[in-house]
Parts: structure tokens; C-alpha cells; sequence
């Protein structure tokens, strides 16, 4: 905002007409506000000229991998914006949000029928507060059958990075599993980390490096045994709808970024869901509130809020983004039965077209068929010619392609993860293909033409180091005055 | 590259320099600062605060990640390097003279065979490509 001129001023305002009120402190009054000083017009157009800088789906390819940047309906936005929907307000009578409620109970059905799980929570408002729940409930579980000793929950090295941080936040100390040479959890390191104060395990299943951990029957088996409690981070259910129920692979909670999976415009940091599927024995323990049906005499449903009975407590104020719930639940039921194994289906075959036509452009960490997303290393274009992952990300920018999510997961040297999701097309997917082609070409030709990327972009290569340690995040009138 | 010979190393690419007074010097080894890329931030135990071999004993954050600093060592924290703290650039810059990160009075649970030499360490790092 340097375009601020002092005593400009953008609105006009209408003269006093009530009598003037004296504060109780008027010291807490500011006589200097900090603010830009412009006209209407010039606010329009700076937020427009920035809002052009913006990159969306709707605008390109975006293949971020483990952020599942599919296309968002716009139905879905038209049935969240529905006044039933979007003009309610949580603290009205039960009785005069019927509608709500029942969309929010049917989803929670809807969602533990995919899971194979028995009852949902839609509390969780991010995939990482789920992650938080699954672990409170863990905890609960644990002290309510006297065993307070359970403080120990594994997670493997190729597990989402914010598995450790919600097991820490709920308590619990983490110990990393190592991955073996096909990617899997190595059975060998479980078997010697599980004892009497095992908690449980979190798996991300496929796990980041977008594979299938074949291993998953074991695994169950060993964290079973030992009284563990099993929880799958649903971040990549995409891969699995309609095909594998991680209830009946044996996990006992699971969470799910309805965001992600079921649609939701994200791209921006949010309004996330993070719902959460818990098996029997943890249904008493899930966040309040969780919509409950009641049959009366004369045949008609009502639904109320209610609380689980051992309930871990609130996950936030309220009920869970339900906005965010209306989205979900239009996604779901627009495919129906059939169009959910579709997507899963479609979005496996996207990965594995792409991880077959650049598998030999770049290298493959893990010779196997891949699921959702592939994850490739650009580490021969750095040893051969001095170019980075982050040096090929920067010239997709170029391309006028988001780039893949890059160093991570931080078991490949120099990975590139991406994702397409089943909403990409064929052709789409070539252009991809073309360019990354293109770009390993230019890696061995011109190195420098990366090295300096983007160039078509309207900011080029930012400082990365100066954007970490001093954050410019809001207008400041001295900042101004430097311009 | 070739590591600096009078220094020991483990796995997770730190270094400690065994001093005669029985203490030892710790920090990233080039490999690691190289992977890691622009480091913007360093977390370092306190003065006094007691490190375990094999344990970590701080945080270093790069633009691309954050990564736990494994000690070489156990013991207790006697000095460290508060410059890095304003200026991290210096573990990019000189890993192993101005990029240092903490004194260590070395107690005798220290198991020193553990510990790799420049050699091994030069092939340990060595990329296996196929």
C-alpha cells in the first residue's frame, strides 16, 4: 500500500445525529490511527491489481502433492451460500435448525459408512485438530482403563510432519519408525519399539511417499497385540474412497480433511474440516457435539446436539466449519456410491500416467506402483548439472504451473510430490509431462535459465531467507515513508 | 568434499571436536548445511542443561525444513555460540569454525567407538546412484 497520501480521504461521513457519549476510558482511545490514506477507487484497484497475482485451480494445474488440489464444484459453493445454510446462527433453537442438523447427521453417517468406522465427530475444524482429537481420545482411552504407563506413540518416517506435533501436544512422547528399502513401515524396528507403554500408532496410509504400505496387516497385528490404539491420518483418502475402509483394515480412528478429499476452496490456509471416524471402542470418547437422531411417537425425526459420554470436550466454539460440512456433504452426494470409487480410481491412474512418462527424466526413489501421487527425486540434476528441485519448481512458475510440494517427504533427497487428483484430464496431464520434460532439458542446456526462475511471474526469485526471519505481513507508515 | 580430520561424526551429519581439556565443540557437518539449504533459524539447549549421545540438543530451521540437532555426545552444555542465534547464515557459511554451536563438558557414558571418522563419514554421505 505505498500509495497512501497524507489527508486523502476514501469515504465521506454523514453528519453526528445522536448525542455525543462520553467512554468509560477514553485513554484507551488512539488519537493516531495507522492506516493508508487512500481513495475508494485506488483500494479497489490494489486489491484487484493483487488478486491477479493470485494462482487457484481455477486458474491452472496445481499438482501439490499430499494437499489434494482438486477442482472444487461450484455447486457446492451455490448449496453452502443457500440462506438455510449460510444466514443461521449456532446459537439458535434446535427446532429452528432442523435442516442443518440433519445434513451434519447424515454426513456423519455417510462418513463412517466410507471409513468403516462407527460413528463420526465433524467438531475438528483442520485435519491437524483431527489428528489432536484422534490422540485425546487415545489418551482418554488409556486412563479410563487404568493404564496411565501407555505414553509412547509410534510414527513412521513417512508419516504426515504433523503426526509428532498433535502426539506431543496430547502428551505422548513420539518414537520415529523408519520406513524399509520398498517404502513400507519396517516391521523389524515396530516389533523392537512396541512394549507395555505403547499408546499407539500413527499411519498415514498411503503414507507421503504415495504408496500403499503392503505391510498393514502386520502392523495392525503388532500394535493390536501390544494394546495399542491404531490411527490412521486420512490426509490421502482420496486414494482409497470406495475401494479399501481403513475400519475394516483394522484402524480404530482415522480423520479425514474433508477439505481435500470431499472439495473445499483451501488453497488460501483455509476454512478446513478435519473430521474425525473412531471404531467402537472409542465412540464414547469423540468431541462434542455429535448430532443425534430422535425417533418421536408419531413417526417424525428431530435432531438434536448431543454429547458423547466420555467426551475429550469441545475441539473449538461451536459445531466444526460447517460451511466447510455443507460442501462435503453436496461432493458426496452429487457421486454417489459409484462416483466415489471413481475418484479414487481416476486419481491412481493420473499418478501412475505421470510417474510413467518422467519416471526416466527423473528419478524414482521407489520402483513401485504408485497411489494418489508420485514422488520423484531431482537429485540427478543436481549432481549433473547444479539444478535443485526448488530450481525446477521455480520454472514450472514459467510454465504458469503451480509448482508440486518439493524436500518433502524428507526421506528423498531432493523430492518433487505430485499430485494431480482424478479432476485433471489427459490432456492436462500431457501438457505436465511436456513441460517437466522441457524443464530437464533446459536443466542440461541452460542451468541458469533456472537458476534465475521465474522470469514470467510478477515477483522473480524471492529471498527466502529475509521472508522467514523478517516478515513484512502489514502496512506500516514508516515502511511507507522509505518508498 | 572431503570433512575435516580432526573431527568425529554420526549419522545425522553433526560433529563434535574433542578438545584435551575434556570437553568437545559441536555443530553440522557442510553436508548437512548444504542439504538443509538457507538456515534462518537455530534453537540450542541452555548453559548447564544436561545432552544425551544420540539425543538431540536443539533445532535448526531451514528454508526447507526444521531438523532436530543430534549430539554426538553426553553431557553438559558449558558455552554457546549466541552468535548464530542473530547471524544463522553462519552455520551455512562456516560449519566448522564460525558456525559452531555448543561446548560440551563430556561425561564418561560418552561411547566414542560410536562415533565415525572423517573416512567414514566421506563415504557414508557418498550418493549411491544407480
Amino acid at each position: 500500500m505505498d500509495r497512501s497520501v497524507p489527508g486523502r480521504i476514501g469515504t465521506t461521513l454523514p453528519p453526528l445525529d445522536v448525542p455525543i457519549q462520553t467512554l468509560p476510558s477514553p485513554e484507551l482511545l488512539r488519537n493516531e490511527l495507522e492506516m493508508p490514506e487512500v481513495s475508494e477507487s485506488e483500494l479497489v484497484r490494489y486489491f484487484s491489481q493483487i488478486s491477479q497475482f493470485n494462482f487457484s485451480i481455477d486458474h491452472n494445474f496445481y499438482p501439490l502433492g499430499s494437499c489434494t488440489m482438486k477442482y472444487n464444484p461450484k455447486l457446492n459453493d451455490e448449496m453452502a451460500g443457500f440462506p438455510g445454510m449460510s444466514e443461521i446462527h449456532p446459537h439458535q433453537p434446535e427446532g429452528t435448525v432442523q435442516g442443518a442438523l440433519q445434513l451434519m447427521y447424515e454426513l456423519q453417517r455417510i462418513l463412517a459408512e466410507i471409513t468403516g468406522m462407527a460413528m463420526t465427530g465433524l467438531a475438528p475444524m483442520a485435519g491437524a485438530e483431527g489428528e489432536l482429537a484422534g490422540m485425546l481420545m487415545t489418551r482418554a482411552y488409556h486412563l479410563d482403563r487404568g493404564e496411565p504407563g501407555r505414553t509412547k506413540v509410534l510414527i513412521p518416517d513417512s508419516a504426515h510432519g504433523t503426526n509428532p506435533a498433535s502426539a506431543s501436544m496430547a502428551g505422548f512422547e513420539v518414537v520415529e519408525i523408519p520406513s524399509d528399502s520398498n517404502g513400507n513401515t519396517d516391521i523389524e524396528a515396530l516389533k523392537f519399539a512396541v512394549g507395555n507403554d505403547l499408546a499407539g500408532l500413527m499411519l498415514t496410509q498411503p503414507s507421503t511417499l504415495g504408496l500403499f504400505d503392503t505391510n498393514i496387516t502386520e502392523v495392525v497385528q503388532i500394535i493390536r497385540n501390544a494394546g495399542g490404539i491404531l490411527y490412521g491420518d486420512g490426509a490421502n483418502l482420496n486414494a482409497l474412497l470406495g475401494r479399501v475402509k481403513p475400519g475394516e483394515l483394522g484402524f480404530d480412528v482415522i480423520h479425514s480433511n474433508l477439505h481435500k478429499t470431499f472439495t473445499q476452496p483451501h488453497g488460501g490456509g483455509g476454512p478446513g474440516a478435519g473430521a474425525v471416524m473412531v471404531g467402537k471402542r472409542l465412540v464414547p470418547y469423540l468431541p462434542t457435539p455429535v448430532v443425534e437422531k430422535i425417533e418421536e411417537p408419531n413417526g417424525v425425526a428431530r435432531y438434536i446436539l448431543g454429547k458423547p459420554e466420555k467426551t475429550i470436550g469441545r475441539m473449538g466454539g461451536f459445531h466444526g466449519n460447517f460451511g466447510a460440512l455443507v460442501r462435503a456433504y453436496s461432493y458426496i452426494r452429487t457421486l454417489g456410491d459409484q462416483g466415489i470409487a471413481q475418484v479414487s480410481e481416476d486419481a491412481v491412474i493420473n499418478a501412475n500416467y505421470i510417474m510413467s512418462q518422467l519416471k526416466d527424466v527423473y528419478e524414482l526413489p521407489y520402483e513401485r506402483t504408485c497411489m494418489h501421487e508420485v514422488v520423484l527425486s531431482a537429485r540427478k540434476l543436481k549432481r549433473d548439472y547444479g539444478v535443485s528441485a526448488l530450481d525446477v519448481c521455480k520454472r514450472l512458475i514459467d510454465y504458469g504451473i503451480h509448482p508440486p510440494t518439493m524436500y518433502f517427504p524428507l526421506v528423498v533427497e531432493d523430492a518433487l510430490m505430485i499430485e494431480p487428483t482424478e479432476t485433471e484430464s489427459v490432456e492436462t496431464l500431457d501438457h505436465f509431462i511436456d513441460v517437466m520434460k522441457k524443464i530437464a532439458v533446459e536443466a542440461k542446456c541452460n542451468p541458469d535459465l533456472l537458476h534465475e526462475a521465474p522470469h514470467n511471474a510478477p515477483n522473480s526469485r524471492l529471498d527466502e531467507v529475509a521472508a522467514v526471519r523478517r516478515p513484512d505481513l502489514r502496512w506500516k507508515r514508516s515502511s511507507a515513508n522509505i518508498q | 568434499m572431503t570433512s575435516p580430520a580432526n573431527l568425529k561424526y554420526i549419522r545425522d551429519h553433526d560433529w563434535a571436536c574433542f578438545e584435551s581439556d575434556g570437553t568437545a565443540i559441536l555443530g553440522v557437518t557442510d553436508f548437512a548445511q548444504e542439504s538443509l539449504g538457507d538456515v534462518v533459524f537455530v534453537e540450542l539447549r541452555e548453559v548447564g542443561e544436561a545432552v544425551t549421545q544420540f539425543q538431540p540438543f536443539g533445532e535448526i530451521e531451514s528454508v526447507k525444513a526444521v531438523s532436530e540437532l543430534v549430539s554426538p555426545v553426553s553431557g553438559t552444555v558449558i558455552e554457546r555460540n549466541d552468535e548464530v542465534f542473530a547471524k544463522p547464515e553462519l552455520v551455512n557459511q562456516a560449519p566448522y569454525e564460525e558456525g559452531w554451536l555448543i561446548k560440551v563438558k563430556v561425561s564418561d557414558t560418552t561411547d566414542v567407538s560410536k562415533l565415525m571418522s572423517a573416512g567414514d563419514y566421506d563415504t557414508f554421505i557418498e550418493p549411491d546412484f544407480s
